[in-house]
């Protein structure tokens, strides 16, 4: 049982991770805003069910997430944005060259993905379809186990690993996209050419 | 001795550090001799270092006192 006049003491400092979060959840900052004032609000009133020594950050995630998922997110979903099929496959994506495949091989890949602005990592996370960005804004921005965030989300471990697997493919993507619109990515292969095209090539 | 496939499949898994044991072995040892399955092991652990570092926002100090504020506003504070 928590004492309530410990309060803020204890969870203000998680603003900055719960204001990011809301803001990746909201995508713009005047609804972020609102929804960290709402979940502070919330988990003041609560904070007497909070069992002292467990985990805060993740409670109060929890708290933040339910109440996007509730207030926010009617408002919030942009047209046929539910799906994530076509970045399903691995192999297929990778067959047909993506981020990873494009840079495979290069010595200084690391500093390719240096050169991605925090706009548009950002850009790349928040254009995933709900259920994913914000499994992938859990593990890898705040670095919550899959137990965690399996609690947070209340869903199952399954659940919460095959939405960061499809989750991750979808954001590598986005970013490939941002590196080939500015001709970031080395010169892979060329597309494949007829295969006459090839022959003559090879022969002539 | 876990082959690519394997070491492929639990590549976010491991990295994630949520492998246990015995699997964490294997995929080690196939790592410290499969260039290419280091090579996506690297790219992917650079991936999320990367997501982890670009994705953070200052938070409003208006922010802060409205949350302040509201607190203090409630019956018992």
């Amino acid at each position: 049982m928590a004492d309530q006049a410990r309060f803020a003491e204890e969870a203000m400092e998680f603003m900055p991770s719960l204001y990011s979060g809301a803001l990746r959840m909201t995508r713009n900052p005047a609804d972020a805003e609102d929804l960290v004032q709402e979940t502070y609000l919330k988990a003041y009133r609560a904070f007497g069910s909070y069992e002292e020594g467990t985990n805060l950050k993740a409670w109060l995630f929890r708290i933040l997430t339910n109440t996007f998922i509730n207030s926010y997110r009617a408002k919030q979903r942009r047209p046929g944005e539910t799906d994530l099929e076509d970045v399903e496959d691995l192999y297929m994506y990778h067959r047909l060259g993506g981020l990873e495949a494009a840079m495979a091989g290069r010595s200084a890949e690391d500093e390719l993905l240096e050169r991605f602005t925090d706009d548009e990592v950002k850009q790349a996370l928040e254009d995933l379809p709900e259920q994913f960005r914000v499994a992938v804004l859990l593990a890898d921005v705040e670095g919550f186990s899959y137990k965690e965030i399996a609690e947070i989300l209340d869903i199952p471990i399954g659940t919460v690993m095959s939405r960061l697997h499809r989750g991750r493919k979808g954001l590598e993507r986005r970013l490939f996209g941002f590196a080939e619109a500015q001709n970031l990515l080395p010169k892979g292969p060329e597309p494949s050419p007829d295969p006459s095209d090839e022959t003559e090539r090879v022969h002539g | 001795m876990a082959d690519c496939d394997d070491v492929l499949r639990e590549v976010y898994t491991y990295l994630d550090g949520e492998t246990d044991g015995e699997l964490r072995v294997r995929i080690e040892r196939h790592l410290d001799g499969c260039h290419d399955c280091l090579e996506i092991y690297d790219f992917q652990a650079e991936l999320r270092q990367i997501v982890a570092r670009k994705c953070h926002d200052p938070v409003p100090d208006t922010l802060r006192q409205r949350v302040l504020d509201c607190i203090e506003g409630e019956p018992g504070s």
